[in-house]
């Protein structure tokens, strides 16, 4: 694979040096926020959160539908006003300073928001322009950008030709044009096939590790888990746990989990029989989970009472299992 | 912080050299340009040849038809053609103008919502409106100027300077029609709302003020309607200009109406702007 040259975020550290440290004095944190909160008429979709992303951090929001992610999001990308409560973006408040704090950060919205009759490189270079760039500096850009996400041979063609992951990849570019010191990806890899996920995933690891901040919303836990390293779960609009990834399993659910499959309708009264083995378990309508940090243990007590499951499986606890205890299992819209 | 740390301040402009809006509208130019270059095309015989059609058709045709000493003194000592070109003019501008601040509007907000996007970099809604209505001054100048000069050659224009105050109250014409039309754009949640303002709108307008006949013609109601359109202040502009017949008084109090179109439409436009796209 050929490694792009292009270092997106990371600047020439030099001569502007000092006014980071007086852009961000002793803070530390690219965002801050204490009681935030986001009201639409009576609806409060932002209720009271506290935030503070270090520079050089992955941070995701992790939430089912309407959790107010995207709100937050809207807010730190100073796109909306907040309606109470404190918050600071690179050391700015989003109020007076709008405008210069969005020139030194990277938006991916949930929608594209391209322009389908330009092709790929003007979406790019029209783009730049807005933060003020030179023409030739947006061309230069935008080839090196091209480069990076693997759109180099679609650069002349029309945006409405493409598939859904090579506008998710120009979306991502076009918000690097202006090599952001903080880029906000609102569900990047929604409704991407396997490959186009992985390659996004790929590309914005590598942003990770050229230190740009990185802010996301998901709600594929893999994804939380492959690219953040520290995450918040948000439901109905408040920030209800808050970790690394590892730690939040650790802290809300056990090492592993034993799936057991017996016939349906069976698991209801078979619960009972087992609820010994595990810290915790759940009856689901066609299985039950045991949350144990031995799993291969548990199955063979459950063999030793003599039960015999259709089905066993052992797997580690995964973030979707801390997701789904935090946010339940019901259906929020 | 050490040099370790990654971002990046180094090259982001500090909060003290923040852009004007001028500054940020101007940063629009590039896309404009290639909104520009995909429409002309498609505009040009409605911007460019049917005016021109519509001004041979009755200019001449029905004017050659009609005119005779006593029409010529009822319209002021002035022929047909004569009568209708400015006001062809100015109706023409209005009805582009309307028309570049209903779609492509819509489209910006809620279709390829290319407005949202440029919220998401340092653009504001000011700038952004500001460069919109750069590009519909930039619309309108070519579509009345290909019109003067075509009228010109046929004399209907006294003199250069005629000509150019025309194209600046052309510009002034269509900015008061698009400013408030823009500012409705911003409100409407779909584009059934602009079947309205044309037919409700924009074709009385273009027909009963004062473009084609005095609209002392009209039932009194209807009559001190037509005084409330802006177009007709337009069309009475306009009228001074080429027939130089321009009286100061009149001129400003056309003049302010339009400007106070234009400045409420504005202030309108921003209003519904910042409450749809910073929510």
């Amino acid at each position: 694979m050929v490694v792009s040259r292009f270092v997106p975020g990371r600047k020439r550290v030099g001569p502007g040096i000092e006014s980071l440290t007086v852009t961000f004095g002793d803070r530390g944190a690219l965002i801050r926020a204490r009681g935030l909160v986001k009201r639409y008429g009576d609806f409060e979709a932002v209720r009271g959160i506290d935030l503070d992303v270090p520079s050089g951090e992955a941070f995701g929001f992790l939430g089912p539908n309407g959790a107010g992610k995207s709100s937050a999001m809207r807010m730190i990308a100073c796109v909306s006003p907040t309606s109470s409560g404190e918050l600071t973006v690179l050391g700015l408040d989003p109020l007076a300073d709008g405008s210069a704090i969005r020139a030194r950060i990277g938006v991916c919205p949930q929608e594209d928001q391209l322009d389908v009759e330009l092709t790929v490189r003007e979406n790019l270079t029209v783009y730049g322009r807005y933060f003020g760039l030179s023409r030739a500096e947006c061309r230069s850009r935008a080839d090196e950008l091209l480069d990076f996400v693997q759109l180099t041979d679609k650069a002349n063609a029309k945006v409405e030709s493409l598939s859904g992951g090579m506008k998710r990849r120009l979306t991502i570019a076009r918000s690097l044009i202006n090599q952001p010191d903080l880029l906000l990806l609102d569900e990047p890899t929604t409704g991407l096939d396997p490959q186009a996920r992985h390659l996004l995933w790929d590309k914005l690891f590598r942003l990770r590790q050229q230190g740009v901040t990185l802010v996301l919303t998901t709600h594929y836990m893999d994804e939380a888990e492959q690219l953040c390293d520290r995450l918040v779960v948000m439901n109905d609009g408040r920030i209800v746990a808050e970790g690394s990834p590892t730690a939040l399993i650790a802290q809300y659910s056990t090492r592993e989990v034993t799936e057991l499959r017996f016939g349906v309708g069976h698991h209801e009264q078979l619960g009972g029989k087992v609820a010994d083995l595990a810290e915790r378990i759940e009856v689901l309508p066609d299985r039950l989970l045991l949350y144990t940090d031995d799993g291969e243990r548990a199955t063979s007590e459950v063999a030793a009472r003599g039960l015999r499951p259709d089905s066993v499986l052992v797997r580690r606890s995964t973030l979707e299992d801390v997701f789904l205890r935090l946010t339940g299992r019901s259906l929020v819209d | 912080m050490t040099a370790a740390s990654p971002p990046t301040a180094a090259s982001a402009p500090a909060p003290a050299g923040r852009t004007g809006t001028l500054g940020l509208a101007l940063r629009q130019f590039d896309y404009w340009l290639t909104v520009y270059r995909r429409t002309w095309k498609g505009s040009a015989v409605s911007s460019f040849v049917m005016p021109l059609l519509y001004l041979t058709a009755m200019g001449v045709g029905l004017g050659g038809f009609i005119d005779d000493p006593d029409a010529i003194e009822r319209l002021g000592g002035l022929t047909y053609l004569e009568y209708i070109a400015p006001g062809l003019l100015a109706a023409t501008v209005m009805q582009n103008a309307v028309f570049e601040s209903t779609y492509p509007v819509m489209s910006g907000i809620k279709w390829n919502k290319v407005f949202v996007a440029m919220l998401n970099t340092p653009v504001v809604v000011p700038a952004l409106l500001l460069a919109n209505f750069g590009y519909i001054a930039f619309r309108m100048t070519t579509i009345a100027g290909v019109f003067i000069v075509v009228t010109a050659v046929f004399g209907l224009v006294p003199s250069v300077w005629a000509g150019l105050l025309g194209l600046l109250v052309a510009v002034l014409i269509g900015l008061a029609h698009a400013t408030p039309v823009v500012a409705l754009s911003g409100r409407l949640e779909n584009d059934a709302g602009f079947a309205i303002v044309f037919r409700l709108g924009v074709m009385p307008m273009f027909l009963f003020s004062g473009a084609f006949f005095p609209v002392s013609q009209l039932p009194a109601v209807f009559e001190w309607l037509a005084y409330v359109t802006p177009l007709w202040h337009g069309v009475e502009l306009t009228r001074m200009l080429t027939t130089g017949t321009l009286e100061a008084g009149m001129a400003a109090v056309h003049t302010g109406y339009l400007l106070l179109w234009l400045m409420t439409g504005w202030w309108l436009a921003i209003k519904t702007f910042s409450r749809r796209l910073v929510q």
